[in-house]
């Protein structure tokens, strides 16, 4: 296929550069207009869809996928996957809300022992994947369950309640900026927003960004080139679980508590919002506003089909075809 | 030439539990020159290669570098020494720009070393591509490139390291004639600015037309080196194998072509392939000559059904078939040897029995749909030995073997299948001067055996001495067809670079 494609391109080297180049902004674009017209078509079947009420809840339901959507897409770049976001997430939710509710330290120490914990998480798995050689997809099932088992072993299996400290509520739901308050943007979206701009931003402007797409792109010829491959992937899932650190402040927050049996299933969100937006499993391709695109499709079609009505159980129906639709069109631009 | 060589070799030998992979070699080379080191495959080429670019280290001998004698540990230390290499396959990120290629791991900074300084990345590849006169957009993807552009970018990216020896092994082997002589005007440049180059290729016909000097090795021993201008093409042959090989002799069919097997009537497949009709007779070799590109694989993948074609006919013995699949292909006696073997001809990660039976083996099966392991062993074992295939057993795995072998087995897998069609892409790619013999002499076998055979190739001596009939290709059309006995190199290419736009000018 490669070799063909090759030999198209020495043919007429000029179309050919610029027509993969289309391609591959037909997919971003294929994203984008797809949740337009998701929006569009929902508008058009309720009159209660297109609300700013309804907007921002369907905004503050992607907060959470978004932000683990955005970790786990550093990681897919560099042609691994991480499967332990979920239960990582809710792993540092419960240790922030041990450290605030039953240690009854400040609020920012809570936040400060998330972010670690999530750091050390994605560290570890980053290690197993790069040092042992352990293949991602088990390194990282394996630290889903580990996490999962932990939170509920410091939990002792039930939720903890941030009774004594009702300002981690805020975090999520407060709104930082008062000229928003107007609109009722809670902070978990500006912080998915912000966070988003500064994901793509490093990813596209810094070593780390290179490296983390190069890596995916041919590992071996990174390594030749004097680099130390090992440290940077390492890094990338260190960053992943920095990220579910944030998210795990977010749903602690969201909620007002920590849920230790939440979680599973949190990291195939997570992975469906990358891919619908066009990062490639296979590593070596990805952008942060196509997996915000993803996300806000997915949550924008749970939240319409709510709306209309239709029953939960058909929702996630609709979300696999969804998935399953974006990645045929994924491998149908890359056949070209 | 310069007065003071760059490298020196003395004496090296390097031995590998078994064989003694190199043996009182010597070798040298001199800022400004192209030295050519050919040999067949094993001869120890690869070896020295590694051993000057640090991947290998020397049992004893001495490499002087710049007149003082140096020890390289490892690829970082080769670059430090200003020794870069371009492997066959090339190592790029396909994902990223020609210049964040060229830059990867050196990548100019800014904002306290964290922030990338892309413009300077660019700008920086830009000059290093004006240096060598290479028309190339440092922005573009590299996965968008030709493998041509690809390699000038590995060029590029060695010569950022500020390389005053840079070692290209068989670069030439996946390139069309217009990028050889493009590469050619590159190596070039560098010869005027100084930089010293080995190269190492497979193929005769460029040997002199790029080298200074040539040293052949055998077996791992040195056989000489001469000057490019002082020497002949019979010479460095004898000494490479050992025994005088014929290049340029002619084919003489045994038999006279008999019935047409397959004909294709105005095959079209988009703009890959446009109006191409064709015959071949049995015991006929049909060679398909044409630049990379011109469409001669896309022909041959569309006869034998793996490609969709948008109209066209084909006729197998005079009666009308329908291919849409491999399948339908092989049903009716079509069989194709794809140019990547490893890729698309075999599963080099199973043995040679289970290779050579694939193609056939619901033949090989019980009414249960128990294997017949006594029927393949017997039938691979008479493969074996027709083609003499070198394995050292029925279920050795088939990546162990030799280029050469390799092709064998990919060539029994369709004898299995008793084809009466044999579409061969590239045959010899990839394979030294010895084996391409015996597969030149298989092909022969064949076409005499009555089999219609098409042979698609790049090398120009090969299609002159193999073809009956020569059908030349160029953009996706057939611009001539002509007498195997009587064609010339300069007639073919004439052939093959007679595009549309120019046809309509004239």
């Amino acid at each position: 296929m490669a070799n063909q494609s090759n030999k198209a391109a020495a043919q007429s080297p000029v179309k050919t550069v610029s027509g993969t180049k289309g391609a591959s902004a037909r997919q971003k674009v294929l994203a984008f207009s797809s949740l337009v017209l998701l929006i569009i078509v929902f508008s058009i079947l309720s009159p209660n869809f297109f609300q700013p009420y309804n907007l921002i809840a369907i905004m503050l339901s992607t907060a959470v996928n978004g932000v683990l959507a955005i970790g786990v897409t550093f990681v897919i770049i560099t042609g691994g996957i991480d499967l332990s976001v979920g239960t990582m997430m809710t792993f540092t939710a419960v240790m922030a809300a041990q450290t605030v509710a039953v240690w009854n330290l400040p609020v920012i120490v809570g936040v400060f022992v998330a972010l670690l914990v999530g750091t050390i998480c994605g560290m570890t798995s980053g290690i197993m994947v790069a040092k042992f050689k352990i293949p991602p997809f088990i390194a990282t099932l394996g630290m889903s369950m580990l996490t999962k088992g932990l939170s509920l072993i410091i939990a002792n299996s039930k939720p903890i309640y941030f009774t004594n400290a009702p300002s981690f509520s805020q975090i999520a739901m407060g709104t930082m900026f008062p000229f928003l308050q107007d609109f009722q943007i809670p902070n978990a979206v500006i912080i998915l927003f912000v966070l988003a701009i500064l994901a793509s931003f490093v990813l596209n402007n810094t070593i780390f960004g290179r490296y983390t797409f190069a890596i995916g792109s041919n590992e071996e010829a990174v390594r030749l080139s004097g680099i130390d491959t090992d440290r940077w992937k390492i890094a990338v899932y260190a960053v992943n679980g920095l990220i579910c650190g944030v998210a795990g402040i977010l749903i602690a927050s969201r909620l007002n508590s920590a849920q230790p049996a939440l979680g599973q299933g949190y990291e195939l969100d997570a992975i469906a919002a990358a891919v619908i937006g066009g990062t490639s499993l296979s590593g070596g391709e990805g952008t942060i506003l196509g997996t915000i695109i993803g996300a806000f499709i997915m949550s924008t079609l749970t939240n319409g089909l709510r709306i209309l009505s239709v029953p939960q159980e058909w929702q996630i129906v609709m979300t696999g075809i969804i998935i399953i639709f974006a990645v045929y069109m994924d491998m149908l631009r890359k056949r070209r | 030439m310069a007065a003071e060589p760059i490298i020196v070799v003395r004496n090296l030998s390097k031995a590998f539990p078994g064989v003694q992979a190199l043996k009182d070699v010597q070798f040298d080379l001199y800022p400004g020159e192209v030295h050519t080191l050919v040999g067949e495959n094993g001869a120890g080429k690869s070896t020295l290669m590694k051993i000057l670019s640090g991947v290998y280290q020397r049992d004893s001998g001495e490499i002087l570098i710049g007149g003082r004698p140096v020890e390289i540990h490892n690829p970082r230390a080769a670059q430090r020494l200003g020794i870069s290499i371009i492997h066959q396959e090339l190592n790029l990120m396909n994902h990223l720009t020609a210049a964040q290629n060229i830059f990867i791991g050196k990548e100019p900074r800014r904002g306290g070393g964290i922030l990338l300084d892309e413009k300077a990345i660019n700008a920086k590849a830009k000059e290093l591509f004006d240096m060598l006169h290479v028309d190339l957009d440092p922005r573009v993807k590299v996965g968008e490139l030709t493998i041509a552009k690809q390699q000038m970018v590995e060029i590029v990216k060695a010569l950022s390291f500020d390389a005053r020896v840079l070692i290209m092994d068989e670069p030439t082997s996946p390139l069309n004639e217009a990028e050889v002589e493009e590469l050619f005007e590159i190596i070039r440049h560098l010869r005027a600015q100084g930089v010293g180059i080995v190269y190492i290729t497979h193929r005769m016909d460029e040997l002199f037309r790029i080298s200074d000097r040539i040293t052949v090795l055998r077996d791992g021993q040195y056989m000489g080196t001469f000057r490019a201008s002082e020497t002949n093409l019979d010479q460095i042959i004898s000494l490479m194998v050992g025994r005088k090989i014929d290049e340029t002799a002619r084919r003489v069919s045994k038999m006279e072509p008999g019935d047409v097997v397959l004909e294709v009537r105005n095959l079209n497949r988009g703009r890959f392939i446009k109006n191409v009709s064709f015959t071949v007779r049995r015991g006929e070799i049909l060679g398909f000559a044409g630049l990379m590109g011109a469409g001669r694989t896309e022909v041959a993948r569309a006869v034998f059904g793996a490609d969709p074609v948008d109209s066209g006919e084909i006729y197998v013995k005079g009666k009308k078939v329908v291919i849409r699949h491999p399948r339908d292909a092989a049903k009716h006696g079509i069989g194709y040897l794809s140019e990547d073997r490893k890729r698309y001809g075999l599963a080099v990660g199973m043995s040679v029995i289970d290779n050579i039976c694939m193609t056939d083996l619901p033949t090989f099966i019980t009414p249960f749909g128990v294997l017949k392991q006594k029927k393949m062993q017997k039938t691979t074992s008479e493969q074996v030995e027709a083609l003499s295939i070198k394995t050292p057993s029925l279920v050795q795995k088939v990546k162990f073997l030799s280029g050469g072998n390799q092709q064998k087995v990919v060539i029994a897998k369709w004898l299995v299948k008793n084809c009466d069609v044999l579409f061969f892409d590239e045959p010899t790619r990839g394979i030294d001067v010895g084996a391409k013999q015996e597969i030149y002499q298989l092909l022969n076998e064949l076409a005499s055996l009555g089999k219609a055979i098409v042979m698609i190739s790049s090398e120009l001596p090969e299609i002159l001495r193999m073809s009956d009939r020569i059908v030349v290709m160029c953009e996706g059309r057939i611009t001539g067809e002509l007498e195997g006995s009587t064609a010339t190199e300069e007639a073919v290419m004439k052939l093959a670079t007679q595009r549309e736009t120019m046809m309509k000018t004239a």
